[in-house]
């Protein structure tokens, strides 16, 4: 036996006996929990046979999780409690009086045609099904960024580039008008594709990859920060409901 | 006189007499009448605030139904008097019911309402109770409304116009394309290095992997990221490299096989294509980065591509694609995520950039029009910054009314319902 084989043992036995005495002063669950957190974070050194464990476990249940759940919220209430009502009533009692909706029979359709794939002769027919899906995707992203992402952000950055308050000239908000305005006309240009970026546009390219990149930076520091708050949550999970080092 | 006199009391006498039970009959069957008769303050004062007036009472415009408008005159005394009104309590009857019931409470200064609680072909009738602490008037009662829905959202009518440019710029451009008439389309760093990154793979004898994002084919990010495999999967298929799909979406895994069998047989090795290069993993996101990372160390893929919508996982990704040494192209248009992109990725398409990608990588007329139409929608939305700015700094400098009012005017024209 080699010494990487026996170290790997050695491993087993102490994570067999953590578990087992972790079992008896703390309880089933909250155990599992805190070595399936640690066989993740084990990931950190390298990849292992206690991450594969965790990651092969993690993915059969989250797969078979939302597999539940995407019948019991999307089937049930959206295709046969909108097609049938009285047939899902035993499950979901509130959908009992609701009217039926004949309509709902072209999603099932769809839907059938989209299953039909799983036929190597019939499965051409799931392109119908697809298509309609991608093309009524686009048409109503098409209404909801045009308002949000074109029309509202227009509305937003619109103001004076001289701003007066009760006491007269406010140069702050002057200041800040100014660089928002700057830096969305800087942007625009820079995401501007059919016009080479050299001269006084590609100046204002430039700046607008600048301003960008600033954005970024602050974004970066801002998100970091959400993510240590995952972190310290996991923490209070191991240290607190396991450990109990933290009340 | 005298007997005038007694006449006239005994009959002021029996109205009285008669008053009383009429009274508490015409109560019981005009509730309404109830609300104004408990209307008493607790001091014993009974002076009610005067009630607001209905002006408008219809089917809310440009809905998809189920929906009335309320408008109502403030009461004369709303914000003053020592009735001061503190809430307009609005209530309802449907045609066929007895009674009226509250449906909702406005705070004292607003003047209207909408009832978004309204079965379509049923008339409603409505009045409002102006309350001031414990005591209330009441409206006149409203004629009875129906709803319905309309083809035509009058209040869109905006993002409908601007629509059109757009997509009349986009056909125009498309047209003119297709004509033969060269679209000039400036240089994206992260699709240039797109071949250089599928050879590198293809030399080094190791496989690609795509990841389109985690959000589903209702997404237009994740639609840009097939559609820039299918391109990514013809270059693939040309130069016989191994690609790696996992995805967290069935209709995804479905698209996205489609589209590489499609660049399989255009590259004319539909015989090299195999339903196992896309693979679905599972919808939970954590669970999909466990199993992506795992992955990538284990296959040490040549070449990562991060193209879709991207939450938490992006640097989880790109970090672990960093430490197996891979050669990294992101594309997404998350804000949040494309700094963590930028700082770990060799190349990082940004925003629109990813959308742009597709007739980039194509060159074909219709893509190139159509990302020219573009483009003159963002000089549309620089001229109108620009102009309307200008209006409103004009109007600060000069404090002209004139000029303000101009300038509230056209930015009413933007302004999404």
């Amino acid at each position: 036996m080699n010494a990487g084989k026996l170290l790997s043992y050695i491993i087993l036995a102490i994570v067999v006996i953590a578990f087992v005495v972790s079992i008896a002063l703390k309880g089933f669950l909250v155990t599992v929990g805190a070595f399936l957190t640690l066989f993740i974070f084990s990931f950190l050194y390298k990849d292992n046979p206690y991450y594969k464990f965790a990651e092969h476990l993690f993915v059969g249940a989250s797969a078979a999780y939302w597999m539940s759940m995407g019948f019991w919220k999307t089937m049930v209430p959206n295709l046969f409690g909108k097609l049938y009502p009285p047939m899902v009533a035993w499950a979901v009692p509130a959908l009992k009086n609701n009217p039926a909706q004949p309509l709902m029979l072209i999603p099932l359709v769809l839907g059938i045609l989209l299953l039909m794939r799983l036929s190597s002769k019939a499965g051409w027919i799931s392109r119908w099904a697809l298509a309609f899906i991608v093309g009524t995707t686009a048409g109503l992203n098409l209404v909801r960024y045009l308002r949000s992402d074109f029309i509202q952000q227009i509305n937003n950055t619109v103001f004076s580039l001289y701003v007066t308050n009760a006491s007269g000239f406010d140069l702050g908000a002057t200041i800040s008008n100014v660089i928002i305005f700057g830096g969305v006309i800087c942007g625009l240009i820079y995401f501007f594709f059919s016009k080479e970026h050299k001269g006084a546009f590609g100046a204002g390219a430039r700046t607008g990859i600048i301003v960008l990149m600033i954005t970024f930076g602050a974004s970066f520091g801002y998100t970091v920060m959400a993510r240590i708050s995952l972190l310290v949550g996991r923490m209070q999970f191991l240290f607190g409901d396991w450990l109990g080092m933290i009340r | 006189m005298k007997i005038c006199f007694n006449k006239v009391a005994a009959l002021g006498m029996v109205l009285l007499l008669l008053a009383v039970p009429y009274s508490w009959l015409a109560a019981q069957a005009e509730p309404d009448t109830l609300i104004q008769d408990t209307t008493v303050t607790i001091t014993g004062q009974e002076h009610l605030p005067r009630p607001a007036q209905f002006t408008f009472v219809h089917d809310s415009e440009g809905d998809a139904g189920g929906s009335i408008t309320l408008k109502w005159t403030l009461s004369p005394d709303d914000g003053a008097g020592e009735n001061n009104v503190t809430s307009y309590n609005i209530f309802r009857k449907a045609s066929g019911e007895s009674e009226f019931e509250k449906i909702g409470t406005v705070a004292s200064g607003l003047t209207e309402y909408e009832d978004a609680t309204t079965t379509d072909g049923v008339a409603y009738s409505y009045y409002i109770l102006t309350s001031s602490d414990s005591v209330g008037s009441k409206s006149d009662i409203s004629a009875g409304v129906v709803s319905s829905a309309q083809w035509f959202n009058s209040k869109d009518l905006d993002t409908f116009i601007i629509g059109i440019i757009i997509c009349f710029s986009v056909i125009f451009f498309i047209f003119w394309a297709q004509k033969g008439k060269k679209l000039y389309l400036r240089k994206i760093a992260g699709l240039e290095a797109v071949d250089e990154a599928i050879g590198r793979a293809t030399e080094m004898g190791r496989p690609i992997l795509y990841i389109p994002g985690i959000l589903d084919m209702d997404d237009v990010q994740t639609v840009a990221g097939i559609t820039i495999l299918g391109r990514v999967a013809k270059t693939i298929a040309e130069y016989d490299t191994k690609i790696n799909m996992p995805v967290s979406r069935s209709i995804v895994l479905t698209t996205a096989r489609e589209t590489i069998r499609q660049a399989y047989v255009a590259a004319g090795r539909p015989d090299a294509y195999s339903d196992d290069m896309v693979h679905y993993l599972t919808d939970e996101q954590f669970g999909y980065v466990a199993a992506v990372d795992g992955i990538m160390v284990r296959e040490k893929p040549a070449t990562c591509f991060y193209i879709g919508a991207f939450f938490a996982e992006s640097l989880i990704f790109a970090e672990t694609g960093h430490s197996i040494g891979a050669i990294q192209i992101a594309g997404t248009a998350m804000p949040a995520q494309l700094p963590f992109f930028v700082a770990a990725c060799d190349y990082t398409l940004i925003g629109e950039e990813l959308f742009a990608a597709s007739a980039y990588l194509s060159g074909e007329p219709k893509q190139l029009g159509s990302l020219k139409g573009q483009d003159v929608g963002k000089i549309i939305a620089m001229v109108v910054i620009v102009l309307l700015c200008a209006l409103f700094t004009v109007a600060s400098l000069t404090e002209s009314e004139a000029v303000l009012s101009l300038a509230n005017t056209i930015r009413g024209w933007f302004s999404a319902s």
